[in-house]
C-alpha cells in the first residue's frame, strides 16, 4: 500500500479506536465529573472523524453543540443534582437505582446488539461507491440560491425538516421551563481573569457567529452552527457573571425565542400563498430569502442554547426584589 | 509534505490517546480539567495539520471555533465544578 | 521541495516536539500545578510553532491572519484557563508538591 493510504489508515483506526473507549469509559465511569469530562474529549475526537469523513459542516456543529454545549449543559445538570460542589471523592451511585439495573441489564443488551447487527449489515450491504443524492443536489444547485450544498439541502430543498427541528428545539426548552424557575442572581462576583477574559472572548465569538452565517451560503457554516456560538457566547457570558435585566427576561427574551420558528412559518404561509407549495422559494429571491430564515433561526437557537442552559423559566416579577445589585453582594 | 504531514497528525492523535491516561488516572478534578485543556490544543493543531493534507479550507474554521468553544467549555468546567468560591480579593 | 517546504517542514516537526513534551510533562510531572504549568506552555508553543508552519504554505494574507487569531486565542484562552484551574486547585486545598 502507499504511504499516505497507509498513513491514513492507521490515522483513521486511531481516531475509531479511540472514540470507541472513550464511549466506554465516559459511560462506565461511576464518578460523574470525570464521565463528562471524557465525553467532551469524545465529541473533540468525534468532530475529528467527522472531518476525515469529508463533513466540515457536521464537524462545525459537532464542536460547538457536541462537545461543548452538552458538555456545559450536563455540568450544569451535575451542579443541580450535587446542589453542592463536586467533590473530589469518587461518588457512589444511587443505590436502588443500580439495584434495578442490574436485574435488568440483559434488556439494554439485547436491544444494542440488535442494532448493531441492523447497522452492520446495512453497511455492509452498500456499494462501494455510493455517491448518494449529490448528483441531484449539483444539477438544481443553481437553482437553490446558495451555493454550499448542506445549506441548500437544510434551507431549500428540505426546509420543511428545518421548519420542525425549529419547532422541536422550541418544545424542548418547554419542557424545560416547565420543570422549575431558575436562580437568575449571581451568587458570588467574578474574578478579575474570569472577567476580563469574557470581555475579551464574548464579542469574538458574537463575530464569529455572524462569520459562520455569512459564509454558509458558499462555504461549510450556516445557521445552526452560528447559532449555537451565539450561544456559546451566552453561556460564557452567564458563567461569568453577567444577567439580563429583569425586564428584558419577559417579553423581549420570549420573542427572541420564537423569532426562528415563527419566521420560518410565516415563510411557509408566504410561499404557500405565492408559489402554492409549501416553503417552495420564488426563484430570483431564494438567496434573500435564505439569508432572512438564517438569521431568524440564528438569533432563536443562540436564545434557546442559552435559556436552556439556565436551566429554568426566567422569573416574571418585574420590579422584583429577587434581584440583588452588585453592591448589596459585597456586604 | 503529504506524508509528512499525515505523520504529524498520527503523532499528535497518539498525543492525545496518552492524555487519556491522566483523565482517567488524574487523582484530583483539576487533572481532568487540564487534560481537557490538552484535548483542545491539540486537536486544534490536528485539524490545521488536516487542513495541508486534504486542501479543504474549510477545516481552518473548524479550528477556529474549536479554539473558542475550548475556551468556553473549560471555563463551564471549572466554574461548575467549584461553584461556591468566595470572591476573590487576591487579585492585585 | 522548495525553499518554503523545507521552512514548514522545520517548523511543524519542533512544534510536534514540544507537543511531546506537553504531554511527557502531563504524565510524569508530580502534581497539578507542574502540569498545568507544562502543559500550558509547552502546548501553546508546539501549537504557535505547527500555526508559524501551516502559514508558510497558506495561499494569501487573509489565511494567515485567521491562523494569527486562532493562535491569539488559544493564548488567551489557556492562559486564562489555567489560572482558573490552578486557583480552584489550590481553594480546594491540593497542596503544592514539595521534594
Amino acid at each position: 500500500m502507499e504511504t499516505i493510504t497507509l498513513l491514513a489508515w492507521a490515522f483513521d483506526s486511531l481516531l475509531g479506536l479511540g472514540l470507541l473507549w472513550l464511549a466506554w469509559q465516559s459511560l462506565a465511569s461511576p464518578d460523574l465529573f470525570k464521565a463528562i469530562v471524557l465525553f467532551f474529549a469524545f465529541g473533540l475526537l468525534m468532530a475529528l472523524a467527522w472531518v476525515r469523513l469529508e463533513a466540515p459542516d457536521i464537524a462545525l456543529a459537532e464542536v460547538a453543540i457536541g462537545a461543548g454545549l452538552t458538555s456545559a449543559l450536563l455540568l450544569a445538570v451535575l451542579a443541580k443534582l450535587r446542589a453542592t460542589e463536586i467533590n473530589d471523592d469518587t461518588t457512589e451511585p444511587l443505590e436502588n437505582v443500580e439495584q434495578t439495573f442490574r436485574s435488568f441489564q440483559w434488556f439494554p443488551t439485547v436491544i444494542l446488539l440488535l442494532v448493531v447487527a441492523g447497522l452492520s449489515y446495512t453497511v455492509l450491504s452498500l456499494p462501494p461507491y455510493a455517491t448518494g443524492l449529490s448528483a441531484e443536489i449539483n444539477t438544481n444547485i443553481e437553482n437553490s440560491g446558495v451555493r454550499n450544498p448542506a445549506t441548500a439541502v437544510l434551507l431549500n430543498f428540505r426546509a420543511y425538516d428545518t421548519l420542525l427541528e425549529m419547532l422541536v428545539l422550541l418544545i424542548a426548552l418547554l419542557g424545560v421551563w416547565s420543570l422549575n424557575g431558575a436562580v437568575l442572581q449571581s451568587k458570588t462576583a467574578p474574578g478579575l481573569v474570569l472577567d476580563t477574559l469574557s470581555r475579551l472572548l464574548a464579542p469574538m465569538l458574537i463575530l464569529v457567529a455572524a462569520y459562520l452565517l455569512w459564509v454558509g451560503a458558499h462555504a461549510s457554516g450556516g445557521a445552526f452552527q452560528a447559532g449555537s456560538i451565539l450561544g456559546a457566547a451566552g453561556v460564557l457570558l452567564l458563567l461569568a457573571g453577567w444577567r439580563l435585566r429583569p425586564a428584558l427576561t419577559a417579553l423581549p427574551l420570549r420573542l427572541m425565542l420564537v423569532a426562528g420558528p415563527a419566521a420560518f412559518i410565516a415563510m411557509a404561509v408566504f410561499t404557500m400563498m405565492i408559489e402554492g407549495q409549501l416553503l417552495e422559494y420564488p426563484k430570483q429571491y431564494a438567496g434573500i430569502l435564505i439569508l432572512f430564515l438564517e438569521i431568524a433561526a440564528t438569533l432563536s437557537i443562540g436564545t434557546t442554547l442559552v435559556a436552556l442552559f439556565l436551566g429554568g423559566r426566567p422569573s416574571n416579577n418585574f420590579p422584583s426584589n429577587d434581584f440583588p445589585s452588585k453592591d448589596e453582594e459585597h456586604k | 509534505m503529504q506524508i509528512l504531514y499525515l505523520t504529524l497528525a498520527l503523532f499528535l492523535l497518539l498525543n492525545i490517546s496518552v492524555g487519556m491516561y491522566r483523565i482517567i488516572r488524574g487523582p484530583s478534578t483539576a487533572d481532568r480539567m487540564l487534560a481537557a485543556q490538552l484535548f483542545g490544543s491539540t486537536a486544534v493543531a490536528i485539524l490545521l495539520l488536516l487542513t495541508l493534507a486534504t486542501g479543504n479550507s474549510a477545516l481552518r474554521d473548524v479550528a477556529l471555533l474549536l479554539a473558542l468553544l475550548a475556551a468556553v467549555t473549560a471555563v463551564a468546567f471549572v466554574q461548575r465544578a467549584w461553584p461556591n468560591r468566595e470572591t476573590d480579593d487576591d487579585d492585585e | 521541495m522548495t525553499m518554503s517546504d523545507y521552512l514548514s517542514a522545520t517548523l511543524l516537526i519542533t512544534g510536534a516536539i514540544f507537543f511531546l513534551a506537553g504531554t511527557l510533562g502531563l504524565l510524569r510531572f508530580p502534581d497539578v500545578y507542574t502540569r498545568l504549568h507544562a502543559l500550558t506552555k509547552a502546548d501553546n508553543v508546539g501549537l504557535g510553532l505547527t500555526i508559524a508552519g501551516v502559514a508558510v504554505q497558506a495561499e494569501s494574507w487573509a489565511v494567515v491572519g485567521k491562523l494569527l487569531l486562532i493562535w491569539v486565542l488559544v493564548l488567551l484562552a489557556g492562559a486564562s484557563v489555567a489560572h482558573l484551574i490552578a486557583r480552584g486547585a489550590q481553594h480546594r486545598g491540593i497542596h503544592l508538591w514539595k521534594r
